[in-house]
């Protein structure tokens, strides 16, 4: 019972950031709080292994690996393994001329800020909500999504440029 | 897509194939953006980026991702979750926190089921440390009223830093965010948690924002997030000293309050 509670007081403080990775990888709040759950349960029995460090890291990296586990069973569909050459994918801003910037910042839809972010591929969308919403370094996300360091910066640049520019284009529809 | 070629994962260099979208230090670029740069890196980078015109460019592109997704929706777990996972792990049912004279000793001195408690509320219940949240709130709604705001009335963090010299037993730190739309208009000494504290007050808007600082060493936890009538509070801690940011702006505001403050050396 003693180290069940030493786990919760390292756990449960990151229920709210399990939660909002698991739904936001799924889409769904049902299946997050599946996710979360299960999650939980795994890192209970790899608590004793637990070396310190980031605790919200260690276990977001346990519910996305619960998450896309669960995403393969439910879906049938493989989840996306980038290969080495995905940091040289650095892709240029649009045309600047369309200003796409401003509709971005400009756009009071919450809801659509969030279909924005859920259009995005899956380990684009994670580490944008890993930054931004959980406010994560870079280190912690590249632990979390099990990549290097200079994946999670050029993942970031295409999550937050294709954002601009999806929001540009929904725009001059 | 441009920049084919190969660059080396985990380089993070960001000296990357110069196209029309990267000048070769985009990905620096954003790791400064990011706060991932130290001060040598950054200063360096800074020389390039003020003649850059692709470097501004990616600035607005970043900047203007970032304030979208400030709007984003944060998916918190309900306290049928927070049941559902005690459950899972045999754990006793969580309880509601009893309040205790010394409320944030608990992780430390009441032992396991408090610590429990204590983590479950931080959880479930942002504004969990009612006690030190309310303290807080009613702080800056006291020094709302005419008179009370100010004991130092200044723009200038060159003025407002010296001004607490003498008047603390710690020297806090002060910033000039006014670039990011919250401009210091001075700072006063108030009281919390048995210590004077400082308060550093920004304004955004109509809005007024109470930064209070105080050394961290053995004092409360208190909820990164966390809003009471209206009034929202985040808390961060570095260099040793504590921050609460409380304001009625909206959380989004404060986040990016708080994320400016954190960005500005």
């Amino acid at each position: 019972m003693g180290s069940d509670n030493a786990f919760a007081a390292v756990a449960l403080p990151h229920l709210d950031a399990a939660l909002n990775l698991a739904r936001w990888l799924t889409g769904s709040r049902a299946d997050a709080e599946d996710i979360v759950q299960e999650a939980m349960v795994r890192a209970l029995t790899y608590f004793p292994s637990f070396r310190g460090g980031s605790s919200r890291a260690w276990i977001l990296q346990i519910v996305r690996n619960t998450a896309y586990g669960a995403l393969r069973a439910r879906r049938g569909e493989r989840i996306a393994d980038y290969g080495p050459d995905e940091a040289a994918a650095i892709e240029e801003i649009p045309d600047p001329a369309d200003d796409p910037e401003k509709s971005l910042i400009l756009s009071d839809d919450l809801a659509r800020i969030d279909a924005l972010i859920e259009g995005l591929p899956v380990e684009l969308r994670e580490t944008l909500v890993l930054r931004e919403l959980e406010d994560l370094p870079y280190r912690d996300i590249a632990q979390i999504t099990s990549v290097p360091i200079g994946t999670v910066m050029s993942r970031l640049w295409r999550a937050r440029r294709m954002l601009v520019r999806a929001a540009a284009m929904g725009d001059r529809r | 897509m441009t920049g084919s070629s190969a660059a080396p994962e985990g380089s993070g260099t960001g000296t990357g194939p110069v196209t029309a979208g990267d000048c070769g230090k985009l990905l620096l670029l954003q790791a400064d953006l990011d706060g991932e740069l130290d001060t040598a890196a950054a200063a360096a980078l800074a020389e390039h980026r003020a003649n850059c015109p692709v470097c501004r460019r990616n600035v607005s592109a970043v900047m203007a991702a970032r304030q979208a997704l400030r709007r984003a929706t944060y998916h918190r777990a309900d306290p049928g979750l927070l049941r559902a996972v005690a459950g899972r792990l045999g754990i006793a049912q969580p309880h509601p926190v009893r309040r205790t004279s010394f409320p944030w000793r608990g992780l430390t001195t009441f032992g396991a089921g408090a610590a429990l408690a204590a983590a479950i509320i931080l959880t479930v219940l942002p504004a969990g440390r009612p006690d030190i949240v309310a303290a807080l709130v009613d702080d800056h709604v006291r020094a709302l009223q005419p008179g009370h705001l100010l004991d130092v009335v200044s723009t200038n963090q060159h003025t407002v830093k010296p001004w607490f010299d003498g008047r603390l037993d710690f020297a806090p730190p002060v910033k000039d965010l006014a670039a990011g739309g919250f401009p210091l208009v001075g700072g006063r000494l108030d009281y919390l948690d048995g210590r004077s504290v400082a308060v550093l007050v920004y304004s955004h808007g109509k809005h007024v924002i109470d930064l209070f600082v105080w050394p961290a060493s053995g004092h409360p936890r208190v909820p990164s997030r966390a809003g009471r009538d209206g009034y929202n509070v985040a808390h961060w801690q570095a260099n040793a000293m504590s921050f609460s940011a409380v304001s009625d702006v909206d959380p989004a505001a404060l986040r990016q309050f708080v994320s400016d403050w954190r960005q500005t050396p």
